[in-house]
């Protein structure tokens, strides 16, 4: 398969402090990828790095084999075939929905631009709409539009900055699901910047995970879920509690809470101090257990409560329980752990 | 051990002993000390005085090995004088007051200038460049964009120009009636107001005018567009801003300053006129012949090719400056008044380095 975006030890540096610092990454054509992280890890300045907007101190770039970036040299946006949705669409107001979509398509000839126009107005459900202005469109809608705007010249490449957060939370995960399709029915690659961890679950096929600048791990979205590269990552993606314990050997980890049985995804050695992360889901509610935690705090969310447990030495755990147990905050609750795979890190 | 017994008011305007006649005496003793004790009777007045006076008193004992007790202080005063050590002193704030030397400054802004000289030459090759495909019929150009700019930098300026144009030839004819009257050569008013509104008024005055009004409102455009990440957008839809936004802008201005300053011509003579035929009891028809005689066509040509650089200098400014804007709404505000500012000061280096070589040429 075809190489379509290579990311070769990029570093950004503003003024002399460096925001992207040595990533590397590769995409195949038709792939979605993501960047994800936290508000200032550098995920914008990549992207707009890998558009051509912000040059590089160190590394190189390739689009479709072709070298668009590297230090002291920097391809200008409009000569790289590259298409950018950006967070606040950036439609022109005076041009009506096909004006805003056809401008790209300068080089065709008159119908073959309104054809053009039209089969991308149906693709995303907006036939008819073509003669309105962007403001008599919904938020939705003018998403979309700014999305076949990008698609129109049939880019080497797709990138999204941020292109969900000015919706409402509900329409978010809807629509990233949606232009999955959309981008998939066409075959195109493209790249997310986002920060909501939902969004890049529903759209990538591969998520990037920066902080601070560094990519700490380039994998699927189960991957960094479940075998998370770093103490960051875990931390970054879904919620968890990180309890200290020792490796007792090859599958066990000796806690507060008993030994822990499963297997190791991480590298320890046996006889290490280590953290060990429980996830929610790893905590079973079990009233027969003798195992028994005071609730502290808890959270509702539908078919399911968050109870946030207190240990003896104050170390808390999260425990997600079906919504039918309702227990209150200072009942003593038991549980039992069922940990599949151990996501340990030495302690530092 | 030895007792500090405070009394009286400890305030910035009271009288209290001063630090060094008190270390004076703790200076003697210092060895023989091992605890000093602060007490006092209350109720008593205190400000910062105190505190710094304490801190004194606490920095001297640390030094010294002594111990400090200060339970016996009121709550308020120990927990101020604890909050006094919590924070370490900043020393930022102090090194702020000390700014570059003159020279370096000097050298900066010239560097900053230099630069500034060199991204204005670089934007007028780009602007030549995007001229050239637009004449070859290559360049992304919206003919309607550059009607609406005609429209807006041409018709829509007419009254202000008019009215600004009538009072510049009115105020000078008065003030040279003043003086010429004096000789009894009344007459030559029609001289001076012609000239002078011809070949510098005329294109002084609308060009300043479109710098308030175009040009601000060109780099207030093009910032808003960068700030909603437009221009972005356009780049990666391979549409050069250069030749989208900018040719269109200075193009419509570059055809209608000039055609604006031969129309503020004819009104600064006209308000010339006023001023004659009423306060002057100058005839109308001898008036106009008087001007007719002292403008030749050279004159108005002078008049023209200046506008017609002026326009490119205030359009130029302009756009640089809005495609330079930050990407946030006050960037915005500092491109609209840094584009009014290099467009005036173009202006009038350009005036007066144009007047010079014209002089110096004859024309």
């Amino acid at each position: 398969m075809q190489r379509q975006l290579e990311v070769n030890n990029a570093t950004i540096a503003y003024a002399e402090i460096p925001v992207v610092r040595g990533v590397s990454l590769e995409l195949d054509a038709g792939e979605i990828g993501c960047l994800l992280g936290p508000s200032g890890c550098g995920k914008t300045s990549l992207l707009r790095a890998i558009a051509g907007f912000e040059p590089l101190t160190v590394g190189e770039i390739h689009l479709h084999g072709r070298c668009v970036t590297r230090p002291g040299m920097t391809l200008a946006p409009e000569k790289r075939r590259v298409g950018m949705v950006f967070q606040d669409f950036a439609l022109y107001p005076h041009l009506t929905v096909t004006d805003n979509v056809a401008f790209g398509l300068r080089g065709l000839g008159r119908r073959e631009r309104r054809r053009r126009v039209e089969e991308l107005l149906t693709l995303v459900d907006l036939q008819g709409q073509g003669e309105k202005y962007p403001h008599q469109l919904s938020g939705g809608q003018q998403q979309r539009v700014a999305l076949i705007r990008a698609m129109a010249p049939r880019p080497d490449i797709l990138l999204l900055d941020e292109p969900f957060s000015g919706l409402d939370v509900e329409l978010r995960e809807q629509l990233a699901r949606e232009v999955r399709g959309i981008l998939q029915r066409d075959g195109i690659t493209a790249i997310l910047v986002t920060h909501d961890q939902h969004e890049a679950f529903a759209m990538a096929d591969r998520i990037g995970v920066l902080g601070e600048g560094h990519l700490r791990q380039w994998a699927s979205g189960y991957d960094l879920y479940h075998r998370p590269a770093d103490h960051f990552v875990a931390d970054f993606i879904g919620q968890g509690v990180f309890i200290s314990g020792r490796v007792v050997d090859a599958g066990q980890v000796e806690t507060a809470l008993g030994r822990v049985n499963g297997v190791f995804v991480t590298e320890v050695q046996v006889g290490e101090p280590v953290e060990l992360l429980l996830r929610p889901d790893d905590i079973i509610h079990d009233d027969a257990s003798l195992m028994q935690l005071e609730v502290v705090e808890k959270a509702f969310r539908g078919a399911e409560y968050l109870y946030t447990l207190k240990m003896q030495d104050g170390t808390r755990l999260l425990c997600m329980v079906q919504s039918h147990h309702d227990h209150e905050i200072g009942e003593m609750i038991g549980i039992t752990l069922e940990v599949g795979h151990l996501v340990a890190f030495p302690t530092p | 051990m030895a007792e500090v017994r405070l009394t009286g008011d400890w305030t910035l305007h009271g009288d209290v002993l001063s630090w060094s006649e008190f270390t004076q005496d703790l200076q003697a003793s210092r060895q023989t000390l091992a605890i000093i004790r602060v007490t006092c009777i209350e109720p008593f007045d205190w400000d910062s005085r105190l505190l710094t006076f304490l801190r004194n008193l606490a920095d001297f004992a640390g030094t010294q090995g002594i111990r400090l007790e200060t339970d016996a202080l009121p709550t308020g005063i120990r927990q101020l004088l604890q909050l006094s050590r919590a924070v370490p002193e900043n020393s930022a704030v102090q090194a702020g007051f000390e700014g570059p030397s003159l020279l370096h400054r000097l050298g900066e802004g010239l560097l900053d200038g230099l630069h500034e000289a060199r991204l204005f030459t670089h934007f007028v090759g780009e602007w030549i460049i995007a001229l050239f495909r637009l004449i070859m019929g290559r360049a992304n150009f919206r003919r309607s964009d550059f009607l609406l700019f005609l429209q807006s930098t041409g018709a829509d300026a007419l009254p202000i120009v008019s009215l600004i144009s009538i009072l510049v030839g009115a105020v000078l004819a008065f003030v040279g009636a003043v003086q010429l009257q004096m000789f009894g050569a009344e007459i030559y008013v029609a001289n001076l107001v012609g000239l002078g509104v011809v070949r510098e008024m005329g294109s002084m005055m609308t060009a300043i005018i479109m710098a308030g009004r175009t040009g601000s409102a060109y780099a207030a455009q093009l910032g808003t567009m960068q700030v909603n990440e437009e221009i972005d957008a356009l780049k990666t839809l391979g549409v050069s801003p250069m030749e989208f936004l900018v040719l269109p802008r200075s193009l419509a201005l570059l055809i209608m300053l000039p055609l604006l300053c031969l129309w503020a011509d004819v009104l600064g003579i006209l308000g010339g006129v006023i001023v004659g035929i009423t306060l002057l009891d100058i005839s109308l028809l001898e008036y106009l012949v008087q001007t007719q005689q002292a403008i030749t066509l050279g004159d108005v040509a002078v008049g023209l090719i200046k506008s017609f650089i002026f326009a490119g200098v205030i359009s130029l400014a302009g756009c640089l400056r809005g495609l330079q804007s930050g990407r946030n709404s006050s960037a915005v505000g500092n491109a609209t008044t840094s584009a009014m500012v290099t467009a005036i000061l173009l202006i009038v280096v350009w005036d007066a380095l144009t007047t010079l070589i014209f002089n110096r040429l004859g024309i």
